[in-house]
């Protein structure tokens, strides 16, 4: 019971005081669950968020509840769980109120009139910095390219559009593992698999 | 009815939130503006500045604001635990299934897979907020300004990787300015 309150303590403090998202507070929760409290070694947690990043779901809540789990059992997880999603819940709630209250007024009605573009903005960055990290080439660019044909100009769901690209990449990933001795871990050395449909020519290209 | 209707689409989030955030706000911005309209696109643009500067994850943050502007506090608790449901289901099944080396190899391959069409997806709802309700100046041979705030910031977050929340108090600022 004092690790499930402790665990729920250092998610809260850490759910709390971090902006900026779930891979901010990544070296924040090491510090505490690695470094001082001693729950979790290195290499495990390491390990562990590695199996975590690939996980559909909010980043924060998975950490916190595999740790959570690793920790102390299901009552761990939960009181992890809890600690990082309360502090966001509480702070979001106030502000919603607030905002409901003050939003018609002319001077804040003028200051979202400049945030909004910039949130535009802010939406758009991220994604063509994804799009570099992704090595997307002229020839695999057709997938983002398609994603956001179908979702903006033909309004197709995302949820359709993620589930046909999870289907094609899965695909894929196992062609990947197939061809690499160890189960695909030397994805570096492949040329990157960023195609959600293997083309018979990027299977000759790469025998 | 409209709990049940928070339930149904935050689960489904949290089951294809796949590649962070942005990627979920792109999902939560097809449900909430287009499908369900409970929000406008004026609104969504709002609450994603606001659960911007507000610290935890901002996927917690979207629903929570969501569920509290279409049915209360109940909603916001509702929409926030519905988006967190399929993380503590898979809990318990990823440890066992997916805690062994090659399993987590193909998890990994998919993933990198799935990351230009997920890339595709958050341009897409940038895109979709591209509007004149976004942009109230736009096209009314005024200056322009919002179509300025966006380029400058676009430029600062994409190539100098500037601090969002920095970005977006002084768009306000200049916004409380022009007009």
């Amino acid at each position: 019971m004092k690790k499930a309150l402790q665990l729920f303590l250092t998610f809260f403090r850490i759910g709390a005081f971090t902006l900026g998202g779930g891979y901010a507070m990544l070296s924040l929760v090491e510090k505490a669950v690695v470094d001082q409290k001693k729950w979790i070694p290195t290499d495990e947690f390491w390990d562990m968020i590695a199996v975590v990043q690939s996980l559909p779901g909010v980043f924060a809540v998975n950490t916190a509840l595999y740790v959570g789990h690793r920790v102390a059992g299901t009552k761990g997880a939960f009181a992890a769980m809890l600690g990082a999603i309360i502090p966001s819940i509480v702070i979001i709630l106030l502000l919603a109120t607030v905002f409901r209250e003050y939003r018609d007024q002319p001077v804040v009605e003028r200051i979202f009139k400049g945030i909004r573009p910039c949130v535009v903005a802010l939406i758009l960055a991220p994604s063509l910095r994804m799009i570099k990290s992704a090595k997307v080439t002229w020839k695999t660019a057709i997938i983002p390219i398609a994603t956001v044909f179908l979702i903006w100009w033909c309004k197709i769901s995302p949820a359709y559009v993620i589930l046909a690209a999870i289907a094609g990449s899965l695909v894929y990933a196992i062609v990947i593992g197939r061809k690499t001795e160890d189960g695909g871990r030397r994805t570096e050395d492949v040329p990157s698999p960023q195609s959600s449909v293997p083309s018979q020519e990027r299977k000759e290209a790469e025998s | 009815m409209i709990y049940l209707q928070l339930l149904w689409v935050f689960i489904k989030i949290g089951v294809l939130g796949f590649g962070g955030g942005y990627a979920m706000l792109s999902l939560i911005q097809h449900e909430v503006v287009d499908h369900y309209a409970w929000m406008s696109t004026t609104d969504f643009a709002d609450m994603v500045a606001i659960s911007q500067m507000t610290p935890g994850p901002i996927s917690i943050n979207l629903a929570t604001y969501v569920g509290y502007t279409t049915a209360g506090f109940g909603g916001s608790l509702l929409a926030s635990f519905a988006l967190c449901l399929p993380s503590i289901i898979m809990v318990y099944f990823i440890l066992k299934l997916f805690m062994n080396k090659k399993s987590n190899a193909l998890m990994e391959n998919t993933l990198k897979g799935l990351k230009p069409a997920i890339a595709g997806l958050i341009f897409a709802a940038g895109l979709s907020m591209m509007n004149t309700q976004n942009f109230v100046d736009f096209g009314r041979g005024q200056n322009n300004i919002s179509v300025v705030i966006c380029v400058l910031v676009f430029v600062a977050s994409y190539f100098f990787k500037a601090n969002p929340i920095l970005l977006i108090v002084i768009s306000g600022v200049i916004g409380f300015f022009a007009y």
